[in-house]
C-alpha cells in the first residue's frame, strides 16, 4: 500500500490491531475512524490471507463469522481524508462472538489490477459473497472454483455497482426482446452440469438432473436449485439465486436518505418496518441524532409485531411444505391481526415504512393500547393450539426431525445468523448482545434448539414468537410520553410547530423535505437481530442529499447457500421440508 | 354367478347419479375445506356457489385441449380415461339396496380389488407419457405405492371374508344383520382404511401428486378435460372406497327406521367427509416411511389379524 502511511501503533491502537501486529507482524496499516465504533483497518492485499486465517482460527477469541464482504467503487468520493488511495475498496467485516466485536478490514485497490487471492476456502459463505463482488464490481477473485455471476443474468455487460455502469432505464436504449437474442438468453440459462464438476452418471446408475424453480410451490419465490438426482435421493444441489434482484443497493445511490425508507420495506418483505430500522438507526449515527424514548420504544413494539407476522407466515408455510394443508389458514387470519393494528397505527399493513430518520411517522393514534391487549392476550392461546396441531404430529415429526442438521461450527462457517444459528444450540441474539433501540431494558429469553435440524429452527422461531409477545407487554406497560420524533435540524420530516416561528428552520424544513436532508461523510454499519437473522446496513456518505453506497447484508443470502450442506444424501421431500425451515424471502436474498 | 338384477334404468340411474356426486363433491370439498379452515370457499356462483362446478366443467371443457409435444401422444390421451372408467366400473358391484345395484356377483369383491389395481396404470401411464420429470416422479412414486398398498388391502379384508363366508358384496352385508363387522374386524378395518387411502392416493397420502414436491406430480402437463378426468375420477373413488367401506364394514343398507337406500347412502356420505376430513388436517409422510410403515407395520399387523379371525372362527364352529 504505497500511498498509506503507515500509523504507528500507539496505545490508542484498538486491542485487536495491537493483537495483530504482535502476533502476525503487520506493520504496514492504517486504521480509519468511523463513526460507528467498529475498528477499521487498511492493510495490505499480500496480509490479507494471512490476517483472515488468523482471526479465524489461530486468535484466542476468534472472529468466527464472515460477517458480510463487499465492495465500494471509491473513484467518485470526494471526502476520503486520512484514507489511503483506492479506486476500489473490498471490505471484509468480520464478527467475534467471544469478544462481542466485530472488526472491519479493508483493502485498497486500483482499476489496473482488481485481483485478490480468495478467501472461500477458509470461509465456506465466502464463495458467494466473492461471486457477488465480482458480478457487481468487477473484482477477481484468484483461485475462487466458481468465479461466474451469481445476481445478474450470465449474459450481462458490465458490472452494475461500478459508479460507470448507467442506474436508470432511460440512460440505456429501449428495451426489445428479439427471437434471436431470447435463444441466447434462455440458452445461458440452461444447467450444464459439467460447468459445476457435476458428473452425469457413476458406476451404477446416470443421474437425473431437475430443474427445482424459478417457478415452483416450493421455493418461494422465484428462485431455483438444480438437483442431481439418483432415483429420489439429492446427490447435490445448486442454489440458483438473482431472479428477483432489484438493483436495491444501486437505488440507494439515487434516491435521498429519506426517500429510500420505502425500499427498506421491500427487502425483507415480510418483515415490513423492521427493515427500515437498520437503516434508519445507521442514517441516525451519521447524522448524529439522538431519538427520544418514546419513538425508541415505539419502533421496538413496531418491530416486534412485524417478527411476529413475519415468524407466523413462516409457521404456517413450514407446515404446508410438510403437506399439511390447514394451518397456514388460522396463522394467516392471526397474521391479519397484526396488519390491522399495524394499519391502525401507520395506515398501511404489510409495508408500512413508519419509521423515519430522527423517529416514527406520527405519533400512536389514540387508543392504540385496546387493540393492541386484546391481540396479546389472544395470541398465546393460539399457540399453544397450533403446537399440538403442528409440532406434536408423529407425521410432521418424522418429516423434520433429523433432517437437514447442522452444528454450531457449520453453521458459523457458513454465516448461519439468527434463529438458525440459535436451532443449533448457541444462544446468542443480536438484541442481548449489543442492544439497540432501547432493547437492553426490555426482559426476554433468547430460546435455542439443540440438534439444528428443520423441528429445531421451526421450535426457535415459535418460542420466539412468545418473547416477541413478552417485549410488546412491557412496550405496552411502559410507553413513555414525550415527542415521537427528534429535535434535531436532519429529522425529516422535522417537526413542524417551529417552522411557523423562525425563518431558519422553515427553511430547514424546506430543504429537508425538497432535496432531502445532507447526511455528513462518513461510514456507518448498523445490524439489527431481523426476522430471519442479522440485517444489517452499511452507508457511506459522501456529504450529500443521497448515499454514496448502500451495502444491505441480508440474513437470507447466506442462508440459501447451505441449502447443498443440508440436503445432500436428503430425498425430495426433505428439500422441502429443508427451504421451509430456513424461513426466506427471495427479496432478501437478491435484493 | 347370480343373474344381474339391474335393467337399463338401473343402470343409467346409477351412472348418472354417480357422476353428479363426483362433481359435486368438488364443491363439497371445497365448501368443507373452507368451514374447517376459517374461510368462506366458493359461494359467489348460484346458491351456496353451488353452481361453481357447472362454471369450473364449462371452463375445462372450453379450455385448449393442449397436448404437450414432447409427450407419448395416444397413451398421454388414454391416461386419464382408464381411471374414470375403471372407477365407474367399480359401481357395477356396490350393492346400494336390496334390488338396487347393477350386478348380483359373486366375486364382487375381488373384482373390486382388481378395478381398484387396475386404475394405478392411470397414473403411471400418465407420468410415463408426459415426458416430465416431475410426472415421472410422481409415477414412479405411485406404482410402488399403489401396488405395495394393494396387498395390505387384499389382506385387511380376507378377515370380513372369513366371517361371511363370501366374496359376494350382498351376501357380505346380509352377514352383517347381528353385527357389523367394525367390531369384529376393527384392525382389519383400520389396516383397510389406510391401504385405501394410499390406493386412492388422498391427501395425506397423495405422495405421486404432493404438490409442494412435484408441482402436481403424475398430472403436472394435463389441463382442460383432461385433467377434468383425473380430477372426477378422484372424487369418484373416494366415493366408491365410502360406499366399499360402508358395504364391508358398516352394514351396507342395514340400519332401522329409514329406507334401506338412504341408510346406504347416508353411511357414504359420512364416509366421504371422513376422507375430506383427512386431508385438512394430516401433515404427508416421506415416500420411504410410507412404504416402510406398510411392510413393516400393516403388512405383519394384517396377517396377525387373519391369524386371529381364523384361530377365533376356528374355536366358535371347527
Amino acid at each position: 500500500m504505497e500511498s498509506s502511511a503507515g500509523v504507528s501503533v500507539t496505545a490508542a491502537a484498538p486491542p485487536v490491531v495491537r493483537e495483530l501486529t504482535e502476533r502476525t507482524g503487520l506493520h504496514d496499516f492504517t486504521i480509519q475512524p468511523t463513526v460507528d465504533g467498529i475498528t477499521t483497518i487498511w492493510i495490505p492485499k499480500q496480509s490479507l490471507r494471512g490476517i483472515l486465517r488468523y482471526l479465524k482460527s489461530q486468535a484466542i477469541s476468534p472472529y468466527a463469522l464472515l460477517f458480510d464482504l463487499t465492495a465500494i467503487d471509491e473513484r467518485l468520493r470526494s471526502h476520503r481524508q486520512g484514507l489511503p488511495g483506492s479506486e476500489f475498496t473490498v471490505v471484509y467485516h468480520l464478527l467475534s462472538f467471544d469478544r462481542n466485536e466485530d472488526i472491519r478490514i479493508k483493502i485498497a485497490l486500483f482499476e489496473t489490477s482488481l485481483l485478490l487471492p480468495t478467501i472461500s476456502d477458509i470461509w465456506s459463505s465466502a464463495n458467494w459473497y466473492e461471486r457477488e463482488v465480482w458480478d457487481m464490481f468487477g473484482i477477481v477473485f484468484e483461485g475462487h472454483p466458481h468465479l461466474r455471476r451469481i445476481i445478474m443474468p450470465p449474459t450481462w455487460q458490465g458490472h452494475p455497482l461500478r459508479k460507470d455502469h448507467y442506474a436508470r432505464a432511460t440512460e440505456m436504449e429501449p428495451y426489445s426482446l428479439p427471437d434471436e437474442r431470447q435463444e441466447i438468453e434462455q440458452d445461458a440459462l440452461r444447467f450444464v452440469p459439467e460447468d459445476w464438476g457435476m458428473r452425469r452418471q457413476n458406476e451404477d446408475s446416470s443421474f437425473m438432473f431437475l430443474n427445482m424453480g424459478p417457478n415452483h410451490p416450493s421455493v418461494h419465490g422465484a428462485f431455483r436449485i438444480a438437483l442431481q438426482l439418483d432415483g429420489e435421493e439429492i446427490i447435490d444441489a445448486l442454489p440458483d439465486i438473482g431472479y428477483h434482484h432489484r438493483g436495491a443497493e444501486k437505488m440507494g445511490e439515487r434516491q435521498s436518505w429519506h426517500t429510500y425508507i420505502p425500499y427498506t420495506d421491500r427487502i425483507d418483505y415480510l418483515g415490513g418496518s423492521m427493515n427500515n430500522l437498520p437503516y434508519v438507526l445507521a442514517v441516525e449515527q451519521l447524522a448524529g441524532i439522538q431519538v427520544p424514548e418514546r419513538a425508541q420504544v415505539i419502533r421496538v413494539m413496531i418491530s416486534e409485531f412485524y417478527r411476529l407476522a413475519s415468524h407466523l407466515l413462516f409457521y404456517g408455510t413450514y407446515a404446508q411444505d410438510v403437506g399439511q394443508m390447514s394451518p397456514i389458514f388460522y396463522m394467516f387470519i392471526d397474521r391479519e391481526k397484526v396488519f390491522d393494528i399495524m394499519e391502525s397505527i401507520s395506515g398501511a399493513r404489510m409495508h408500512s415504512s413508519y419509521f423515519r430518520i430522527g423517529g416514527v411517522a406520527m405519533d400512536l393514534p389514540k387508543g392504540w393500547e385496546k387493540s393492541i391487549r386484546e391481540f396479546i392476550n389472544y395470541l398465546p392461546a393460539r399457540l399453544d393450539h397450533y403446537d399440538k396441531l403442528v409440532m406434536r404430529n408423529s407425521i410432521l415429526k418424522r418429516r423434520t426431525q433429523g433432517v437437514g442438521a447442522y452444528n454450531t461450527g457449520e453453521a458459523m462457517d457458513w454465516s448461519a445468523t439468527g434463529a438458525n444459528l440459535r436451532a443449533t444450540g448457541f444462544a446468542w441474539d443480536y438484541r442481548k448482545a449489543r442492544p439497540y433501540s432501547g432493547y437492553e431494558n426490555y426482559e426476554f429469553e433468547i430460546p435455542t434448539g439443540k440438534r439444528g435440524d428443520c423441528y429445531d429452527r421451526c421450535a426457535v422461531r415459535i418460542e420466539e414468537m412468545r418473547q416477541s409477545i413478552r417485549i410488546i407487554k412491557q412496550c405496552l406497560e411502559n410507553m413513555p410520553e414525550g415527542p415521537y420524533k427528534a429535535c434535531h435540524p436532519l429529522t425529516t420530516p422535522p417537526p413542524k410547530a417551529r417552522t411557523l416561528h423562525d425563518i431558519e428552520t422553515l427553511i430547514q424544513h424546506f430543504l429537508n423535505s425538497s432535496w432531502g436532508p445532507v447526511i455528513p461523510p462518513g461510514e456507518s454499519c448498523v445490524t439489527i437481530e431481523a426476522t430471519k437473522g442479522l440485517n444489517a446496513y452499511y452507508l457511506t456518505s459522501d456529504g450529500g442529499t443521497m448515499s454514496y453506497r448502500t451495502r444491505i447484508r441480508t440474513p437470507s443470502f447466506p442462508h440459501l447457500q447451505m441449502i447443498p450442506l443440508m440436503s445432500r444424501g436428503m430425498m425430495v421431500a426433505d428439500l422441502i421440508a429443508v427451504l421451509a425451515s430456513i424461513d426466506f424471502v427471495m427479496a432478501d436474498v437478491d435484493r | 354367478m347370480n343373474s344381474g338384477l339391474g335393467d337399463a334404468a338401473d343402470i343409467f340411474g346409477i351412472l348418472v347419479s354417480v357422476i353428479i356426486v363426483a362433481a359435486m363433491l368438488i364443491w363439497v370439498e371445497r365448501r368443507l375445506l373452507a368451514v374447517w379452515q376459517d374461510r368462506l370457499g366458493p359461494n359467489r356462483v348460484g346458491t351456496f356457489g353451488l353452481m361453481q362446478v357447472v362454471a369450473d366443467m364449462i371452463k375445462m371443457f372450453f379450455k385448449e385441449d393442449w397436448i404437450p409435444p414432447f409427450s407419448d401422444k395416444l397413451v398421454f390421451v388414454l391416461a386419464p380415461t382408464i381411471v374414470f372408467i375403471t372407477m365407474l366400473t367399480g359401481f357395477a358391484v356396490i350393492p346400494f339396496a336390496p334390488g338396487v345395484g347393477i350386478i348380483d356377483f359373486n366375486f364382487g369383491l375381488l373384482y373390486f380389488l382388481a378395478l381398484s389395481s387396475l386404475s394405478v396404470y392411470s397414473v403411471v401411464l400418465a407420468g410415463y407419457a408426459s415426458n416430465n420429470k416431475y410426472s415421472l416422479l410422481g409415477a414412479l412414486r405411485a406404482a410402488a405405492q399403489t401396488v405395495s398398498y394393494e396387498v395390505f388391502m387384499g389382506i385387511s379384508i380376507m378377515g370380513v371374508v372369513m366371517l361371511s363366508g363370501t366374496f359376494n358384496l350382498r351376501e357380505i352385508v346380509e352377514a352383517q344383520r347381528s353385527g357389523w363387522f367394525i367390531i369384529p374386524q376393527f384392525f382389519g378395518f383400520l389396516i383397510f382404511l389406510v391401504a385405501i387411502v394410499a390406493e386412492s392416493r388422498r391427501a395425506p397420502l397423495d405422495l405421486p401428486e404432493a404438490e409442494q414436491e412435484l408441482v402436481a406430480g403424475f398430472h403436472t402437463e394435463y389441463s382442460g378435460m383432461k385433467f377434468g378426468m383425473f380430477f372426477v375420477g378422484e372424487y369418484l373413488g373416494i366415493t366408491l372406497s365410502s360406499a366399499v367401506i360402508v358395504t364391508l364394514f358398516f352394514g351396507g343398507w342395514l340400519g332401522p327406521w329409514l329406507p334401506p337406500l338412504i341408510w346406504f347412502c347416508l353411511k357414504t356420505a359420512i364416509g366421504i367427509l371422513f376422507f375430506i376430513l383427512l386431508r385438512g388436517a394430516l401433515p404427508r409422510p416421506r415416500y420411504d416411511q410410507l412404504m416402510t410403515f406398510g411392510w413393516k407395520v400393516l403388512l405383519p399387523a394384517g396377517l396377525l389379524n387373519l391369524l386371529v379371525t381364523g384361530a377365533v372362527l376356528l374355536s366358535l364352529h371347527g
